[in-house]
């Protein structure tokens, strides 16, 4: 096409040579655009149907109170899976919840220059550490020292996966939060502390409970920092310091197994934890439209 | 108009001042405030220990194989625990291959998929799709690869496999038969788990774009196509990239859902058809079997290897995501 101002003046008002042709090609984008929205859902959509048929006739509730069958044995269920996970999110949550908002207040009320840029480079750098990385460190630094595969290593492996997730959103959304109710609590002689604590915290708190809630769905699907940590058990386990059985890697067993029966349960296990992981996703998501967001208007 | 009110001059005392109230706390900082900014300032800088931890942890459990196997460690392509020879090439090759092919995958369909939820898509369909393709990241690691298993895997060694070997079989890329699991079907599977993350950010970078810009081309009579050709994608690109980086970070650390479909044989093969296995699968697989100090050590190293690449690759990533963010603020 020409470049004279003439020919670009003459475009605008009939259609010149080059004209159809440019039209044409951002018809045939938009096309492509819009193809690989589609070709992304495909293996969304096709996941979830699978998982739904293959797993939804083993839903009831032998599955959540047995035990695993023995090898060769119908029946059973993953019950202690079930709870396990259930365990290893609690622990996870309370090593990873205090040091995550607390990190994030500190990023978004008390640190200043570049120690704040430096630490909250490092939480977004720690967000991307693969979680098999995570689960070899916490396998040196405890499985090692205490002899054994515990649930609190596996929990602790947990918590550091979600740590970075609760303390960008604990600063992200401290940040949404007016100053002028900062400024109204100073202006009242409220200390500074407990303005941040009760007034800025406080008010963005169902904002991080948004993102505390996503943090769990991630980890509540991991495998990879769980198999050497919390491993794995065939019965009832409720103390911490022994090897806590998980939905994930209970799936990743029967899964891999060469038993129809195991891997049937396997789905119905798959099916359990995508209804979990969905769940809190949804709830998160209608919740932070909702304006429950914080200070999000 | 020349008259000035004069005001009342305050009559200066010569008494010295009441003394102040007592006050409870110095004028400094209250202790109150000074315990919390420095309780959460240890929280921050326990952000800080942990990679730091991480590093040193691993350097030290990986020692043996440092020392015994030095540099020879990423080239040596053998790996036979009985005899104590531990050589991480294999597993490199096929972290690396089986990443690149999901970004040949994932990046066109991610990039497409970004401009139409930010550009081109109704404002209607834009939310729900966005959290259809958060659904898609929020699927766990092991789902993933037990579909790939029986689903995927099937497809590939049933109809695309043959068919890539009818046509392309004479080129040492697509050679040998079709098994389903190999580097292919890893590569198809990481590229279905990299695309939100590629979407999410590369969206972002294309939010922060100036709206003006777009105005502009409008304005000229650009296409929608022009639009984004020229006003909107020349100061997202390094953005872009940044995105592209932290997909590939993604694929490159991703364990469960790989190891399940990789076939994990620790041979560096040319084919992508053909069984491979991968840095974090291996680690998977035989860490909580390793049955001698220096088996356990060469794994380490491994992970330690995964950590440095996650590390450098995210700094890079996110300072050219901020860098092009920052950039479009101060100039919008």
């Amino acid at each position: 096409m020409s470049a004279t101002p003439e020919a670009r003046g003459h475009s605008l008002l009939e259609p010149g040579p080059g004209e159809r042709a440019r039209h044409l090609r951002s018809r045939i984008f938009t096309a492509l655009c819009t193809a690989s929205a589609i070709i992304v859902l495909v293996p969304l959509f096709s996941i979830v149907l699978y998982v739904v048929k293959r797993g939804l006739a083993g839903v009831s509730v032998a599955f959540f109170t047995r035990l695993p069958a023995p090898v060769g044995e119908t029946g059973g269920g993953m019950g202690n899976a079930v709870v396990g996970t259930l365990v290893l999110i609690a622990i996870a949550c309370a090593i990873g919840l205090p040091i995550g908002i607390g990190a994030g207040v500190y990023l978004a009320e008390v640190g200043r220059g570049r120690l704040r840029t430096v630490i909250r480079f490092t939480a977004d750098v720690l967000g991307g550490v693969p979680s098999i990385t995570v689960g070899v460190f916490v396998y040196s630094l405890f499985v090692v020292t205490m002899h054994r595969f515990s649930a609190l290593a596996g929990g602790f492996a947990l918590a550091l996966v979600m740590i970075p997730t609760v303390t960008r959103t604990t600063e992200e959304l401290l940040r949404l939060v007016p100053p002028h109710l900062r400024e109204a609590a100073l202006g009242l002689g409220v200390p500074a502390w407990r303005a941040s604590v009760f007034i800025m915290l406080r008010t963005a708190l169902p904002g991080i409970a948004t993102g505390v809630m996503l943090a769990v769905a991630r980890i509540a699907g991991e495998t990879a920092p769980l198999i050497f940590t919390a491993f794995n058990n065939r019965y009832w386990s409720f103390s911490i310091d022994r090897p806590m059985a998980s939905l994930p890697v209970q799936i990743l067993t029967y899964a891999t197994s060469p038993y129809k029966d195991w891997q049937d349960q396997a789905w119905t296990g798959a099916l359990v934890l995508i209804t979990l992981v969905f769940f809190l996703n949804l709830t998160a998501r209608i919740a932070a439209s909702r304006g429950l967001g914080g200070a999000r208007r | 108009m020349s008259q000035v009110e004069e005001l009342p001059v305050p009559e200066v005392t010569s008494e010295p001042a009441p003394p102040a109230p007592a006050r409870p706390a110095p004028l400094g900082r209250p202790t109150g405030d000074r315990a919390f900014r420095g309780v959460m300032t240890l929280f921050g800088l326990t952000i800080l220990a942990v990679p730091a931890m991480m590093v040193a942890q691993l350097v030290h459990t990986s020692k043996l194989s440092l020392a015994k196997f030095g540099l020879s460690f990423l080239t040596s392509t053998k790996w036979d625990p009985v005899h104590q020879e531990f050589g991480a090439w294999p597993f490199i090759y096929g972290t690396v291959v089986s990443s690149l092919l999901a970004l040949v995958i994932a990046v066109p369909v991610s990039i497409g998929l970004a401009i139409f939820l930010s550009d081109l898509a109704p404002s209607r369909l834009r939310k729900p799709l966005g959290f259809l393709v958060e659904l898609l990241a929020a699927i766990p690691s092991v789902v993933y690869g037990f579909w790939g298993i029986f689903v995927l895997v099937p497809l590939l060694r049933e109809s695309v496999e043959p068919t890539i070997i009818k046509y392309l079989g004479s080129i040492p890329f697509f050679e040998g038969p079709p098994l389903g699991f190999g580097m292919l079907a890893a590569g198809v599977i990481l590229a279905i788990m990299i695309v939100p993350t590629i979407t999410s950010v590369t969206r972002e970078v294309l939010k922060a774009v100036p709206d003006t810009h777009r105005e502009a081309a409008i304005g000229l009579g650009a296409t929608p196509w022009d639009t984004i050709r020229y006003a909107v994608l020349p100061s997202a690109r390094s953005g872009i990239v940044g995105a592209i980086i932290l997909g590939l970070n993604r694929a490159l650390g991703e364990t469960m859902a790989v190891t399940m479909v990789i076939g994990n044989r620790p041979k560096a093969a040319a084919s992508i058809l053909a069984p491979g296995y991968s840095m974090a699968s291996v680690i998977a697989n035989e860490f909580a079997e390793a049955d001698s100090d220096l088996y356990l050590s060469a794994l380490a190293e491994m992970a330690l290897l995964l950590l440095v690449v996650a590390l450098v690759m995210n700094l890079a990533a996110r300072w050219l995501v901020s860098m092009t963010k920052n950039k479009m603020g101060a100039r919008s």
